[in-house]
């Protein structure tokens, strides 16, 4: 069978396992809709919660950015694995006691107000929706690689399949294709892993691989190697950063305390049926997460390591086939700078932009580019990042079916980070606004009315935002993580580790922290994105890494304003009392 | 929503204190492994190997995240025998 009809094969396999099981696991009321009924077991928990959190940028295009970031990637490993610690001992487990469904329902209980609950709301929805337009779009760009339909087509496909498992089945649904997810992702990562470290080392461990040294004969370690070829080149080396770093503490900061306050991984937690459950769900979601997190900075280097050998000063005719083949996807161009008909690859952009190819082909078959060339560096190689993972079961020669999976990882990757992400916009919007603020008497057939109806409009807001993506959206991934780290994580933080923070301070925390981190960001990434360099950020602090900041001056300001306004009620020093102890979690219940 | 609240007496303020310094030994562990192995001592660190790593590099892209698994269920771990002592577990 040849490869395209494989994938075919494997895409349309996995899409009937995830709709089937959203079938079999429809969500019947309010609480089987918003925390899957309450009962979910930990492990299973932690594997959703995995599926969760890994995207179609960890999945597709994390090793690459590691691969040509080097040391600078750790920022992402140790940020996005870190968190978990955080939300484990800081938080899931009090937000599990206190036992509704949802970030703005604490918020609004715990600080005794409405607007409070409101401004978390805000934060909750913006952080999320910011999140979402990038998956879709990932959700899109799979489709078109690996099926040969359009990018506007593949999220149009895309929204079709979250609709029928997010809108039926609820969190129940979204929490058992999430499971099946994880299993397609993982596998999907790892053979092809396994292979490219085999291949490079001889160790088939990439963990240890990386450790090991080069199956080359030289008895060089794959990271002296990196270094040795990359500074020949005239690059620094892999194993040394070009962020500073201030820069680099802080970002990595940003991310560890983001991830601990994104909404749509704080309700994972409260699926399971204990306080306790929720510590170990914590844990059993960073084991599945550090799997894929320790393998990615392996195939980064393996795969650098491989592009310098097999690209840099290779003649353009005995390019390897799959340098060639991504050529045909637009993900890769080389333009003969100095027409010596052989590919040079060194420090800076070949020319401007992505490239726009020409008609026709070059004196040796290379596709023709119209970009303008930039005449400053000797680099004659555009690559794209995420071409590391995606090219890696072709350098590995790896059969039909491995290219297959790969397909299917990345969709499942995409689509069940969408679905999260969709399922706490509903909730924020059929539970908090109008359950909770605007419609007190609603009958819970009405939410859970309500609920489906507001999951399908943000499915089709997310794919418009998909097919039609603001200039921005790349830019401004930073937000996500940026605002829950300057909003959201102070307020639930203070609200269990103080008995006496009152709404005045959290409130006005919260739009400190938020207003103050959004306006940074906008700034340098919207407004005036010539002016973001080093020399101009606050204490060298990138938009990336400033959420850091913003949670300080959250936690100072409402400090100041607790200590000006009256203090919170007795009864709420009693709640925050009963939220420590785990004894008497039950379940998740309405109210 | 506390209709089943647990007497808030003496024992879980005595449990809350223990609980307390368990969280901020292991996030001082949290916060040396990564911030201070990882980015800080980077550089004094990579003098050292493991393997074929510098070790800074090492506890950058790998050993802070084996560390991260160790400390939550440690403290998973530990935090039970804690609540169990004082008769709070759920």
């Amino acid at each position: 069978m040849s490869t395209q009809n494989l994938i075919y094969l494997f895409v349309g396999i996995s899409f009937a396992l995830y709709i089937g099981i959203a079938i079999w696991t429809r969500a019947g009321s309010t609480k089987e809709f918003y925390v899957a009924g309450g009962g979910v077991h930990p492990i299973v928990n932690g594997m959703a919660t995995a599926a969760d959190w890994m995207s179609a940028a960890s999945f597709i295009s994390m090793a690459g950015l590691i691969a040509f970031m080097g040391y600078d990637g750790s920022v992402y490993l140790m940020g996005w694995t870190g968190g978990y610690v955080v939300l484990a001992l800081l938080l899931a487990p009090y937000l599990r006691k206190f036992g509704q469904f949802t970030v703005p329902d604490f918020i609004g209980t715990r600080y005794y107000s409405k607007v409070a609950r409101t401004v978390a709301v805000i934060c909750l929805i913006f952080i999320s929706f910011t999140y979402i337009a990038g998956q879709m779009r990932g959700v899109g760009i799979v489709f078109s690689r690996f099926l040969d339909v359009d990018v506007n087509m593949g999220v149009i496909i895309g929204m079709c399949i979250v609709f029928v498992y997010a809108v039926l089945g609820g969190m129940k649904g979204i929490t058992y294709t999430q499971v099946a997810q994880y299993c397609v992702l993982i596998f999907a990562y790892m053979v092809p892993a396994f292979f490219i470290s085999m291949l490079v080392t001889g160790n088939p461990i990439p963990q240890l691989g990386l450790g090991s040294t080069v199956n080359d004969g030289s008895g060089m370690y794959v990271l002296q190697k990196l270094d040795e070829s990359l500074q020949m080149m005239g690059f620094g080396p892999y194993t040394d950063g070009s962020k500073s770093m201030i820069d680099v503490f802080c970002i990595t900061a940003a991310l560890m305390i983001g991830t601990a306050g994104l909404p749509h991984v704080i309700v994972r937690f409260f699926t399971v049926p204990k306080a306790s459950d929720a510590r170990r769900s914590a844990g059993w979601a960073l084991i599945f997460i550090a799997l894929l997190y320790t393998t990615a900075p392996a195939v980064a280097a393996f795969a650098r390591l491989n592009f310098n050998s097999t690209v840099n000063e290779q003649s353009y005719a005995e390019a390897p086939g799959w340098f060639k083949n991504w050529e045909k996807n637009n993900l890769i161009a080389w333009t003969d700078k100095n027409g010596d008909g052989v590919m040079q690859v060194a420090k800076g952009d070949a020319f401007k932009g992505a490239p726009e190819f020409a008609e026709g082909t070059g004196p040796n078959g290379e596709r023709l580019v119209s970009n303008e060339v930039l005449t400053d560096n000797a680099n004659e190689v555009y690559v794209d990042k995420d071409i590391m993972v995606l090219a890696n079961p072709e350098i590995a020669n790896l059969p039909g079916w491995v290219i297959a999976l790969v397909a299917a990882g990345g969709l499942a990757a995409a689509l069940s980070t969408a679905a999260g992400l969709l399922l706490v916009i509903s909730t924020a919007v059929s539970h908090d606004l109008l359950k909770s603020t605007f419609k007190p008497s609603i009958s819970e057939k009405g939410e859970l009315l309500a609920a489906r109806v507001a999951a399908t409009c943000a499915i089709v807001v997310a794919g418009i935002l998909g097919i039609y993506p603001p200039g921005w959206v790349a830019q401004v991934v930073a937000f996500a993580f940026g605002l829950a780290a300057a909003s959201l994580f102070p307020a639930i933080f203070m609200g269990i580790f103080s008995k006496t923070m009152n709404k005045e301070g959290a409130i006005a925390g919260m739009v400190t922290g938020l207003v103050f981190t959004f306006v940074y960001i906008a700034y340098f990434k919207l407004v005036n994105p010539d002016a973001n360099v080093a020399e101009n950020w606050l204490l060298g602090i990138s938009p990336e890494g400033i959420g850091v900041i913003g949670m300080v001056l959250n936690f100072i300001v409402a400090l100041v304003v607790m200590k000006m306004t009256a203090p919170a009620p007795a009864e709420i020093g009693r709640l925050v009392e009963s939220i420590r102890v785990p004894r008497g979690a039950g379940e998740a219940r309405a109210h | 929503m506390s209709d089943e609240t647990p007497d808030t007496s003496a024992s879980a303020g005595a449990y809350w204190k223990k609980n307390i310094r368990l969280l901020i030994t292991l996030m001082a562990i949290w916060f040396i492994v990564s911030f201070g192995f990882g980015i800080l001592l980077r550089d004094f660190l990579d003098q050292f190997m493991l393997g074929g790593f510098p070790l800074g590099f090492w506890f950058a892209q790998q050993g802070s995240i084996y560390v991260f698994i160790l400390l939550v269920f440690y403290y998973a771990w530990k935090v039970k025998k804690i609540e169990r002592e004082y008769d709070l577990d759920d």
